[in-house]
Order: C-alpha cells, then structure tokens, then sequence
C-alpha cells in the first residue's frame, strides 16, 4: 500500500518536471504546444547516446540532456514557434501535431523502433526497506531531485526578479508589455528552460516510463491531464495535479489492471466539467 | 447582412430580400454539379483504383462530419474518432450476430447510436476554453477505447473484431474483393449525406450557426438559443461521423482498435485543413488530396509517411491557411466566371434550384 503510494510519487514527481514548461507556455502565451512530449523524448534519447554508447556517466549525463534539450528547444522557439503564436488554437494545434509526427517519424528513422533502456549506475538498482516498506533506489532519488527542481523553481519565481516579470506577464500581457518588460524575451528563456526541463524529465524517466518513438504520442495526454486539470496560473496547481495523477495511475494500474486508463481520463472529463478553468485555479479574470 | 439600412423601408420588402438572398446563395452551382458528375464518373473511369477510392469516400464523409462543427460551429475536436469508431463497432457486431441484415438498415441505425453519444456528450463541448474541449473531446474517444480494449471478449480486444459476414447489399449487390460495389455504396451514400448536410448548412438553421461561431455573445443578443443549437450540430456530426465508421467496417468486414486512435482525429483535422473549412467541399477534396498524397508517400518510403504528414501540417500553418484559402478562392472565382461566362445563366441554374428557402 505505502510503497504504491511511494511509486505513485514518485512517477507523479516526474510528470510535473516533464510538464510544468507546458503549463508555463499555456499561461504565458496561450499557446496550445502539443510537441512539447518531443523535447522530452530529445532528452531521454540524449541520454541513451551519451550513456550508452559513448559511455559518459550517467550523472553527468543528466545535466548535458538538459542543456541540449534547453538549446534545441530555444533554437525551435526562436524560428518556428515564434510565428504561430498569434494565431488561433486550430492552427497552434495542427503546427505542433505535425511537429509531434515529424519528431515520430525522425526518431524512429535514426535510433530504431525498439524500446531503448538508459544504463544506470549500480549504486541506483535495487531497493530500501525502511518500516517494511520497499523503496527503490532509482524512485527515491527522481522524488530528490525533482523535488529539489520544483522548491528551485518555487524560489526563481517568487524571489527573483525574472520570477516577478514572468508572473507579470502571465497575469497580463499587455499590461507587463507596457511596463517595459520584454515579454517575447522572457518567454523565448522560459520556453528554452521549460522544454530542458522535459528533456531531464524525459531522461530520468526513461527507466520508469519507457522511452520509443512513440513516447510524444503516449504521454502528451498525461501532460495535458496536468495542464488542465491543474490550471495554469501558478507552480502549485500543477504539481498537486500531477502528484494525483501519478498516484491515481499507479493505483490504478495495480488494483484494476484491466480498466488501465478508463479512471484517469474519467476523472479528467469529470474535473474540466466540475471546474473548466482547472482544479487548483484562481478565478480569472480573462 | 444590411438589414438595418433595410429597416427604413417597409417591413414586407426586406423579409422578401432575404429569402431571396437566401435562395439565390443555397442554388446549386455549375461547379457542384460538375464536381459531383464527375465524382460519380470515376466509377467507370478509374475501374482498378475502387478500392482507395473507396477509403477516400469515407474519409470524405467523415471530414465532412468534422467540417460541419468545426467550420460552422468553430468547436475544435479531437474526439470525432469515437463516434466514427463506436458506429463502426456497432455495425460490425449488429452483423456478426445477425441482428439486422440488411447493410442500409444497419448503416442507418450505427449513425443514430453515433448521433446518440454525440448529444450525450455534446453539453460536455459547452464549457469551457478551446484546450477544455480538445481535452474533453479527446478524452471520451481515449475512453470508449479503453472499454473496448477492455471487454475483448465481445470485441476481440487488440486483434479486431473478426469473423463479420455482411449480407449483400439490398439481398442482391455482395461486397467484393476489389471494391467495386463497394465503392459505389460509400459514394452514394457520401451523396446523400452532402445533400443533407448542404440543406441544413443553407438552411436557418445553418446562417445561425454561422452568426454563433461569429460571435457567440452577439448571437445569443438576437435571440438564438447558442446551447442548443451548438447541440443539435454536434449530434448531427456525430451522425454522420458514425456513418463513415458504419462503412469502414461494412465495406472491409473487420474492426479494429485503432479506430478510436488520436492519429486518426489528428489525421482528420489535416484533410480538413488541406481542403479550408466552412464551404463544404473542402473536407471532399481535402480527402482526396490526402489519400493519394498518402499513397504516394507510402510507395516512395512505407515506414516514415508520418514525417512527410507532419512536414506538410508544419508547412501548411507556416504559410498561413488564410493565405492558402485566397488561392483557392482567387482559382475559384476565376473558373466560376468563366463558367458563368459559357453558359447562359437562366439554362444551368433553373432546374438544379433545391426546393423551399
């Protein structure tokens, strides 16, 4: 029971490092990025090349994923995104399918169809017990990490002064614009670092949520679940969704095997009726 | 429209004008007639290419489905992919048990079992931003899914439903190997579905429609009743979407899980796209635009076409549809003249005139 509660944090910890750049570009921007998926899947194969094949170690190949993956995702923003921002949803969503096929199909060309797996160290295999409760080591250290990552990124938007300028454009675009602040600036950072934290996600997760071609298409609903399910106007409400969300899902992986997915997406449908603009949401103006 | 400048005058006069605005805009043009002659002359034209012809029926249909709430209504969906996969289900399990025999009855009743799911979900598509509906939409397509993944014994999980035996076409006409009742089935139907469809996007009804995607705020002002009428179109759709699903399965005898797929929705919104929304034609020629481009591809590289797919979306949005549906309308607009140029105005429009207003 406690060690599915354990799991379920852990792999709820690990969505909200894949997703919270989403739920930034959705509130900054209101932009509909369906790709973001691909940045992850970037950083999981990163670091199946570094790891694996050129035998870098696996810490410190953690930190490179994040760094190219931050760099292919500024490079995007910079050329392709830039242009689509001010359309309508439909086209925002047809852009960033189509991107999703392409990042498929050019995945699958280069590295292969099959499921790839990241080496990681020996000291990380295996388990804890402590009270009778079974804790991989693997698991302990993602909850570490991202939850290191979630209270920095708590600190970088409450206390700095990039934080300020970011909460102030997502509040209001026109009003931040006004004020002087380089809205399209902050945001093309705020993307680069947004899509680097996928690519560590995507790496991290590797082991737990299995890394194929095919990774954008099978997650990008559970990115969006946390999207929209925990609004997209503060940290908290994504992270508290995603946490549900892992759990949910490990639970109901392991009580009702056969249902699968059903429950969550059951419970999402049921919350955006309950509560359109998402769970954790202040009412909003807009 | 000026009605206001129209308001001055007497009141019997403008409510003429508009009908005859009405009539004048809903009158078949030498364009459709000609579009729809030769779509039915492929079937003697192209004898050996039935069978994607076929496939470009029904996905024809089933753009048109999405075109009707998302170029009318301006509802963006992810999910038309459930009604077209549960209608096809049901066609295919109504005739594996023989329950009804008859392919026509059978088509008829998967599209209101379609049409039924698409008014119980329609007041979920009523709230909310454009992200809740994609959400929303998506997520019940991702769930029937799951249930039919669920309950394989009925529905043969992963491996498809198999052993479907579907009796000929009215006891007479059987589906064959190469499609050819087949494809002459899917496009008839196509026809009568268009034809219905045009009447009720002409209709009233359909200008309301127009007004609510306009400016749902507005609309309600005038006094049209956006809620329903936002759910009556999507049942309608949802109809349709299932009858395309319904002829999948009648014409291939099989159904497998992928029918609910998002591929499959997100492949839907791209024939939309490529034939422009919100004039009818253009999920037809969006559909075959995209099967022989799928063909094509397929030949030259069978595993990656998907990359090709997305080359062509990401292309397509960075050009601009806007600018695209200009071309399109500055061709149109070019080869209507001309035709109306050829051909006496009174002789090609006065019979082909729909009844009524």
């Amino acid at each position: 029971m406690l060690t599915i509660l354990f799991d379920g944090v852990a792999y709820g910890m690990l969505l909200f490092v894949l997703a919270c750049g989403l739920s930034v570009t959705l509130g900054l921007m209101n932009f509909i990025n369906l790709a973001h998926g691909a940045f992850a899947m970037a950083g999981g194969y990163c670091t199946v090349i570094l790891v694996n094949r050129i035998g870098i170690p696996f810490a410190l190949g953690l930190p490179i994923a994040f760094l190219v993956t931050a760099l292919i995702g500024g490079l995007f923003e910079r050329t392709l995104y830039v242009h689509v921002y001010a359309r309508d949803h439909l086209d925002q969503v047809l852009f960033t399918i189509g991107l999703v096929f392409m990042s498929v199909a050019a995945v699958d060309y280069t590295m292969g169809s099959s499921q790839q797996f990241v080496q990681i160290p020996e000291a990380l295999q295996g388990q804890f017990n402590v009270f009778g409760v079974g804790m991989g080591k693997y698991r302990l250290l993602i909850i570490v990490v991202c939850g290191l990552l979630t209270v920095s990124l708590q600190l970088i938007l409450a206390k700095t002064r990039f934080g300020s300028r970011l909460r102030a454009a997502v509040d209001d675009q026109r009003v931040a614009r006004g004020l002087g602040i380089n809205v399209g600036a902050v945001f093309a950072v705020t993307f680069a670092f947004g899509s680097g934290l996928a690519g560590l996600g995507g790496a991290l997760g590797a082991e737990i949520l299995g890394l194929d071609p095919t990774f954008p298409l099978k997650y990008m609903i559970y990115f969006l679940i946390v999207v929209t399910v925990g609004g997209t106007s503060s940290i908290t409400g994504p992270f508290l969704a995603s946490i549900l969300l892992g759990i949910a899902d490990v639970a109901g992986k392991y009580y009702v095997p056969k249902l699968g997915a059903f429950v969550i997406y059951a419970i999402m449908i049921a919350v955006l009726i309950w509560r359109p603009q998402g769970l954790f949401a202040r009412a909003t103006a807009r | 429209m000026t009605v206001n400048t129209l308001n001055a005058k007497n009141l019997a006069a403008p409510a003429a004008n508009v009908s005859a605005y009405l009539k004048s805009r809903a009158r078949w043009s030498p364009f459709e007639i000609a579009f729809w002659v030769f779509a039915f002359a492929t079937i003697w034209l192209f004898p050996g290419k039935h069978l994607i012809l076929k496939d470009t029926a029904i996905l024809a249909l089933f753009a048109l489905s999405l075109d009707l709430i998302l170029g009318y209504a301006g509802i963006i969906s992810l999910g038309q992919a459930a009604f077209f996969g549960l209608a096809g289900y049901f066609a295919g399990l109504v005739a594996k048990y023989g329950i009804v025999n008859e392919p026509v009855v059978a088509l008829v009743l998967s599209g209101v079992v379609a049409a039924a799911l698409g008014f119980a979900t329609s007041f979920l598509v009523l709230r909310g931003s454009d992200l809740t509906r994609l959400m929303v939409t998506l997520g019940v397509s991702l769930m029937l899914g799951e249930v039919a993944n669920r309950y394989s014994n009925i529905t043969g999980g992963a491996d498809g439903l198999q052993g479907v035996d579907i009796e000929p076409l009215f006891g007479r006409f059987r589906f064959d190997l190469y499609g050819h009742n087949g494809y002459v089935y899917c496009l008839s139907v196509l026809f009568v579905c268009f034809v219905i469809v045009r009447r009720i996007v002409y209709s009233p009804f359909g200008l309301s429609l127009r007004a609510v995607k306009g400016n749902p705020l507005r609309a309600a002002a005038i006094g049209i009743p956006v809620k329903w009428r936002l759910v009556a179109i999507y049942t309608v759709s949802a109809g349709i979407a299932g009858i395309a699903g319904a002829l999948l399965t009648q014409t291939t005898a099989f159904c497998s899980l992928d029918v609910f797929s998002l591929e499959r929705s997100a492949d839907l919104l791209l024939v939309l796209i490529i034939g422009g929304t919100g004039y009818l034609y253009g999920g037809l020629i969006g559909a075959v635009i995209y099967k022989f481009l799928q063909d094509w591809i397929a030949n030259l590289t069978p595993q990656y076409w998907q990359f090709w797919i997305g080359l062509v979306l990401v292309v397509l949005v960075l050009i601009g549809r806007d600018r695209m549906r200009n071309w399109i309308g500055t061709v149109r607009g070019a080869v209507a003249g001309v035709g109306v140029r050829l051909l006496p105005r009174s002789i090609t429009l006065g019979g082909a005139a729909p009844d009524g207003p």
